[in-house]
């Protein structure tokens, strides 16, 4: 078995959330794990309430007066990438407990895709010793 | 083993996967959930008009096992075979 992928999610802007979402789905369909730790404003953007939210660009990506639309691009909505992603792999998606309570989140209210809520520990136990790329 | 166009054009798909106007990493993500769908042995074709998607398939048919037989051009976008094998 493959190496797992193992990522932890901080930002909440679309870009990223963008990007860390295609090399998620990419390693699902090569059938490689995926462990991802949710944390701070990318938990925020998990919640149910936003998770179908078209997020902003962060503002770093963007020159002003160059601001790109995200609106009627080819490219499939960050949260439905890994929603298919999660259908055809071995993805498993942690909520950071200390970054829920940080933020006054409530489990409850985050999406389904959502497994479960964790320590770090149990993260990295996943992680297992593969490398930890941060987002 | 290669195959020719000629070869590749003349072969009948178990599946076509109409991924035409979805970008990376759709093609490849639709191709894997078709995959399942179709015997072993049976072939699938994957229409995609992402630039990317026929090295992006090649590289996941060596990756998972699968045998990728090549890319027939068409009219703005590309005919992608590859073999399911396991």
């Amino acid at each position: 078995m493959s190496e797992p992928l193992n990522l932890v999610l901080f930002s909440g802007t679309a870009d990223k959330l963008h990007a860390a979402a295609t090399l998620v789905a990419g390693a699902a369909a090569m059938e490689q794990p995926v462990n991802i730790l949710l944390q701070y404003w990318a938990l925020d953007a998990f919640r149910t309430a936003r998770a179908d939210d078209m997020l902003g660009l962060a503002w770093d990506a963007i020159s002003e007066g160059t601001s790109r639309p995200v609106h009627g691009s080819k490219a499939i909505p960050w949260m439905e990438t890994f929603r298919m992603a999660k259908e055809l792999g071995e993805v498993q998606i942690l909520a950071c407990t200390g970054s829920l309570d940080v933020l006054g989140i409530d489990r409850s209210e985050l999406d389904p895709i959502v497994d479960s809520e964790a320590g770090i520990a149990v993260f990295l136990a996943a992680a297992g010793e593969g490398g930890i790329t941060f987002i | 083993m290669t195959s020719t166009l000629e070869e590749l054009t003349a072969m009948t798909a178990a599946k076509i996967v109409d991924a035409r106007g979805s970008a990376c990493p759709g093609p490849l993500l639709e191709a894997k959930k078709s995959m399942g769908t179709v015997a072993i042995g049976d072939t699938i074709e994957i229409w995609s008009t992402d630039p990317g998607t026929k090295s992006d398939i090649g590289a996941w048919s060596g990756k998972v096992g699968h045998e990728f037989l090549g890319v027939v051009p068409a009219d703005g976008y590309d005919r992608v075979l590859v073999i399911r094998r396991k």
